[in-house]
């Protein structure tokens, strides 16, 4: 029999308010997730507690591994476009857009003046749809319910332009080698207009509703904090590396699709905690905005395709008329097009960071070697780093406030 | 003197989330008089844009005959392998027929547990027999049930007229 002397009552309070731990290192295991809701997907984080405090976190992957690189493998170039969209599913048109961009290198080919307009318009379209989502769930994990609804109901406005100018809300696959799946619809242009009315409203309403809450600030500023050496160190990139000072955004280096010619602000703070890596994502949503309606004003006429004579699909009317056309048509359809021999390594800025696409042909019609480098992946090895030493209940603030996507890691 | 400073900050921030959470309650509340953005959708129709890639249909011609002539083109495309076709001839004339060309699909069947919807097909097909419709009502029991076989496609063309959507 135990005596009553013998069972110790564990204080875990104690060591929250940094005295001393009288129970010395009896620490406990908790797992977090795969299915918790504030782990964003299927994330497991096996922490060590000590008390309250989080002495280890370590992220477990993998639940979501679907083996997508090895399936892009044994897809035509262009049906691959149905997968990358399926990787980063609240940044599907950035990904499309990336693997484009690095088959178009690899062939030598440029998209005409308004394809190139028009990605950078949707692509920028779903940045701000992917923050939305960022924004209501990590609003909502720190405590606030009614954020989300209004997020999710600007959200949604976006994602009836996608499924207007391309027939799905998600997995649009718009963006074709050398090209676009169709040219713009009448109805899309005043159904966009009408968004980026409306949008700066929006902001400016989320912005007094969370950005100047009392209790909000309380609970994300100083903490989980990463150093600027440190974030690049870890090989951190995205709004969560620009929010610890570090001015490196893809889109000003290394710029594609012209963004070049546009004028916006890459926003950038120097604290590197939850509070600042929000205000980069605020701010960012702003600048895609910026960018949104530059789109608009310049959208020039003209074709969507290249007139590589490989990649586009012939006229329709011709191919029902003529046997030759029909016969090209039927190859393309069937077999696709090969590209020449050679690897291409083509990073883009997607919504959470550097996304690359590391592409090597052997001059068929199929990729020898797709290799992805998803922003996600990366961004989540510091949430050790990160999670040291501060309280379970910021560790749910600190994943939220790096914008995982667990379809991004596990591929 | 720390301590008057401690009061007084804590009576600061006691102010400062008083004034948060009535601005936060504000918001809310300003939201009541709006329009509701939710759709019974059962009841009221809801809105599709015209180009949305839904459940497929076979189309037919003008006279009533099928348009789809076996040609495989929809199956190459896919890239899910989700279209199975067996193909076969009828050497009756035209008007005898019930297809447009002696070439025609015995068998067509789509496995919609494969489908990811990516509307390669309908680009493909070289005769446009293959097309998307604005149908996403397909909740089954079984897996099986899933594949749809070609007189459920065809009809699938009469079926989304009656669907309770509005077309944008």
């Amino acid at each position: 029999m135990i005596s009553t002397k013998e069972i110790v009552v564990p204080t875990a309070s104690v060591t929250a308010l940094g005295k001393r731990d009288p129970l010395g290192d009896q620490r406990m295991t908790v797992s977090l997730g795969p299915q918790h809701p504030s782990t964003h997907g299927v994330l497991r984080v096996e922490v060590e507690l000590d008390g309250e405090v989080v002495v280890a976190a370590r992220p477990d992957i993998g639940y979501l591994h679907t083996g997508m690189e090895k399936t892009m493998e044994n897809q035509k170039w262009q049906q691959v476009v149905t997968i990358t969209c399926r990787m980063d599913y609240l940044n599907s048109m950035g990904n499309d857009l990336g693997y484009v961009l690095a088959v178009e290198k690899l062939l030598g080919v440029e998209a005409t003046p308004r394809t190139q307009v028009l990605r950078v318009l949707l692509t920028e379209l779903n940045r701000i749809c992917s923050h939305l989502v960022w924004w209501g769930t990590h609003v909502m994990d720190i405590g606030a319910m009614s954020p989300f609804f209004y997020a999710f109901d600007q959200r949604e406005k976006i994602l009836d332009l996608f499924e207007c100018v391309s027939g799905a809300r998600f997995h649009q696959s718009y963006f074709r080698i050398g090209g676009l799946q169709a040219d713009l619809p009448d109805t899309f242009m005043p159904l966009l207009k009408e968004f980026v009315a409306q949008f700066p409203d929006f902001l400016k309403m989320a912005n007094k509703l969370v950005s100047g809450n009392k209790i909000f600030q309380t609970r994300t500023k100083g903490i989980g904090i990463i150093g600027a050496e440190d974030a690049i160190n870890w090989g951190l990139s995205g709004p969560s590396l620009r929010a610890s000072g570090v001015n490196w955004d893809i889109r000003k280096s290394e710029p594609y699709t012209g963004y070049e010619t546009y004028d916006f602000d890459v926003p950038l703070a120097q604290d590197g905690d939850i509070w600042a890596r929000y205000v980069v994502r605020m701010r960012e949503m702003e600048e895609s905005l910026k960018i949104v309606q530059q789109a608009i004003d310049r959208l020039p006429a003209g074709p969507i395709q290249s007139d590589h004579p490989k990649l586009k699909l012939p006229d329709r009317d011709l191919m029902k008329q003529h046997i030759d056309v029909m016969i090209h048509h039927f190859l393309l359809a069937s077999e696709g097009f090969t590209v020449p021999i050679g690897e291409v390594y083509f990073p883009i800025e997607s919504a959470r960071g550097e996304l690359g696409y590391y592409l090597i042909s052997d001059g068929k019609e199929k990729p020898w070697r797709v290799r992805v480098k998803t922003p996600s992946f990366m961004n989540l090895q510091v949430l050790p780093k990160m999670a040291e030493g501060q309280l379970l209940a910021d560790l749910i603030g600190i994943i939220g406030s790096i914008d995982i996507v667990l379809g991004d890691i596990d591929r | 003197m720390s301590i008057l400073s401690e009061i007084i900050g804590t009576v600061k921030d006691v102010i400062d989330v008083a004034r948060s959470t009535a601005t936060g309650m504000s918001i809310t509340l300003s939201q009541i008089p709006k329009a509701k953005k939710t759709v019974s959708y059962p009841e009221e129709p809801v809105t599709i844009f015209q180009r949305f890639r839904g459940e497929h249909m076979l189309t037919r011609n003008a006279d009533g005959k099928e348009n789809c002539v076996s040609c495989f083109l929809c199956a190459a495309a896919c890239p899910a392998d989700a279209i199975y076709i067996e193909g076969a001839d009828d050497p009756r004339p035209y008007a005898e027929r019930e297809t447009q060309d002696h070439r025609y699909a015995k068998i067509y069947r789509i496995d919609y547990g494969r489908c990811i919807l990516c509307g390669f097909c309908t680009e493909a097909c070289p005769t446009d027999a293959i097309k998307h419709g604005h149908n996403f009502e397909w909740a089954v029991y079984t897996p099986g049930e899933m594949v749809k076989d070609k007189e459920y496609l065809l009809k699938n063309f009469e079926r989304d007229k009656d669907l309770n959507i509005k077309l944008v």
